[in-house]
């Protein structure tokens, strides 16, 4: 039978001979991750269950980032009920400050996603590791505790969407585009309880952190995964970064050709069968921008310069990696952002962190007039470092622009790539960067 | 188990109503369900709180519950008083968080059906609501088999253990 890259990877984790979309199924998952906000209530439920074993301490990943480091008291205990739980489980993927970044970026930086891999956390943005050619997906805390219990999760197969990006895409014009560009075509439940699968020849040439930015936001679409099959970029990824000496978190793997070939088969049959199938050229495509209330009110960037800012943040599991960070710092270099607007830069992990510094992009956003930030949530879901106050408007590299997502109801957000977010902090409102460099 | 008959009076909302909606990030310092409660739906509409009475059912549109994982989301409607949710369709892991925890909810478009403060008694078994204010029958789907075995057991976590 054919199947989609996303039935495939579900059916290897079950023990069943097939799968089909809609059915219900219970699979082993190969790790499952939960946060400061959503495994305290996990490890309760944990506990109420009376098991006191988690089922395999290798498999589980807690990070405190949303409101890491601690904002205020009850964040404190929150973030310790983490640290306990890690200590006493003797959990190894535990990231305490000073090791933590956003967990979408912490944990394909630490080789804990693999293509092929099943993945469940306890927060929606589990499947920005599609773009390692995973299934991952967003569950609740009582899902995380079962997997805590016996390493499963039950599945309704979702039946998958394709979306084929063909021509060129234009200087300043990126995965966030692309993807901002996609839910502004389909819709926020455009894609609800389906697979999206980003394909075409303009997701082969795009690099990982692009593709990162894109399976992130495929559940701004309602999709339960946004999966792009491995290809020789995924596979230098992954090479990259277990050639690297801090990655003891996962058992020591050499990667061999056989990997390689066996990642890069991984694909969608020639034959499967799709929900729907956009085929769409990209050529012509503008850096975008999503208005408030809703990330599928999008817009092309060059018709919103009237749109006045008080604050730009740079960061965020979308966008706040190395590749964004250097895409922002070339528009800023020698610049100063607009007297009287914030700019708020937020490495997305302390690896990137410590890059930027090396690379100098640290100096180019402090002397521009920005501040750099430890990795956090932080402002994206309004938590803390850059609440927005009633009247105040933010250009956001973030996900999400709901009402009042970032502090008061009667603030705005809007959405936008790295590049537009650091021309429009030079000028106060919302700027194509091609107007600065 | 789940009580299968439920009986609130409506209040709607729209489309696409999102788990910031419904509790803030910043009241996720907390797994209790009473406290989340007293937040519950205050972005959008600051007053709701203050006239719901337990029992009653929410009546959306599509997408109810879209956007992050929390599970607070329908905790807090479980702590102000919710006893069911009523919507086009649910955002996946929504729909996952209110079977796992037992917030009973039906996928049934009747948002300009029913007017706000209408009486509706739901029969959860047989997907039947019944407009007692206007003497009107809504039916949709019974819960598939796999999701009231869940539901039937209290809880995933439940659930699971009668499973060992």
């Amino acid at each position: 039978m054919p199947y989609t890259i996303a039935e495939k990877i579900l059916l290897n984790h079950t023990d069943k001979k097939d799968i089909l979309p809609g059915e219900f199924i219970e699979a082993k998952v190969d790790l499952a991750l939960g946060n400061d906000i959503t495994a305290p209530l996990a490890i309760e439920e944990f506990r109420k269950s009376g098991v006191k074993k988690v089922f395999d301490n290798t498999k589980i990943v807690l990070v405190p980032d949303h409101f890491a480091p601690a904002k205020d008291l009850r964040s404190a205990n929150q973030c310790k009920i983490l640290a306990d739980f890690a200590g006493e489980q003797k959990i190894k993927n535990y990231f305490e400050i000073g090791c933590m970044g956003i967990e979408h970026a912490l944990l394909p930086e630490k080789g804990l996603v693999l293509p092929g891999n099943l993945v469940i956390g306890a927060d929606s943005h589990t499947c920005t590791y599609g773009a390692l050619g995973s299934y991952a997906s967003g569950v609740g805390s009582t899902d995380l505790a079962r997997a805590f219990i016996d390493g499963k999760c039950w599945f309704k197969v979702p039946a998958t969407i394709k979306f084929i990006y063909k021509g060129k895409l234009k200087k300043w014009v990126g995965g966030k585009d692309l993807i901002l560009y996609t839910i502004g075509n389909i819709g926020v439940d455009g894609a609800l309880y389906k697979v999206m699968e980003f394909s075409g020849p303009v997701i082969r040439k795009l690099g990982m952190d692009d593709r990162f930015s894109m399976s992130n936001m495929a559940i701004e679409a309602g999709g339960r995964a946004g999966i792009i099959e491995p290809d020789e970029i995924t596979f230098d990824y992954v090479k990259g970064v277990y050639s690297q000496q801090s990655i003891d978190h996962r058992k020591k793997k050499k990667l061999s050709t056989v990997d390689r070939l066996r990642w890069t088969a991984l694909k969608s049959d020639k034959d499967a069968s799709y929900e729907k199938i956009y085929d769409w050229d990209v050529s012509d495509l503008e850096p975008q921008v999503a208005c408030p209330h809703l990330p599928s009110n999008v817009k092309p960037a060059s018709e919103l310069s009237a749109i006045k800012l008080d604050q730009v943040v740079i960061g965020s599991c979308t966008n706040g990696r190395i590749s964004d960070l250097r895409l922002a710092a070339k528009i800023l270099k020698g610049k100063k952002i607009k007297p009287g607007l914030r700019l708020i830069v937020i490495p997305a992990t302390q690896k990137i962190y410590l890059e930027a510094v090396k690379e100098g992009l640290t100096e180019i956003f402090v002397k521009a007039g920005g501040v750099f930030s430890t990795p956090t949530c932080g402002p994206c879901l309004g938590g803390h470092m850059g609440i927005l106050t009633e009247g105040e408007r933010c250009l956001a590299t973030t996900n999400r622009n709901f009402v009042g997502r970032m502090g008061s109801p009667k603030s705005e957000v809007y959405l936008s790539n790295p590049a537009v977010a650091a021309a429009s902090a030079i000028t106060g409102k919302i700027t194509h960067p091609g107007e600065i460099a | 188990m789940q009580n299968m008959i439920i009986k609130g009076k409506v209040h709607k909302f729209g489309d696409d109503i999102n788990t910031d909606d419904i509790i803030a990030a910043k009241y996720l310092v907390t797994n209790d369900a009473k406290e989340l409660g007293s937040h519950c739906m205050e972005n959008i509409a600051p007053d709701f709180i203050k006239s719901v009475s337990p029992g009653d059912i929410i009546v959306a549109g599509k997408n109810f519950g879209c956007g992050s994982s929390r599970e607070h989301a329908p905790l807090a409607l479980k702590g102000c008083g919710i006893s069911a949710v009523v919507a086009k369709n649910f955002a996946g892991i929504f729909f996952r968080n209110a079977i796992n925890i037992g917030l009973p909810f039906l996928e049934l478009d009747i948002l300009n059906e029913v007017s706000e403060g209408d009486l509706l008694e739901i029969d959860l078994t047989i997907g039947k609501i019944n407009n007692l204010t206007k003497n009107k029958f809504y039916q949709t789907q019974a819960f598939p088999v796999f999701l009231q075995e869940i539901v039937k057991d209290g809880g995933l976590i439940n659930y699971v253990k009668n499973k060992k």
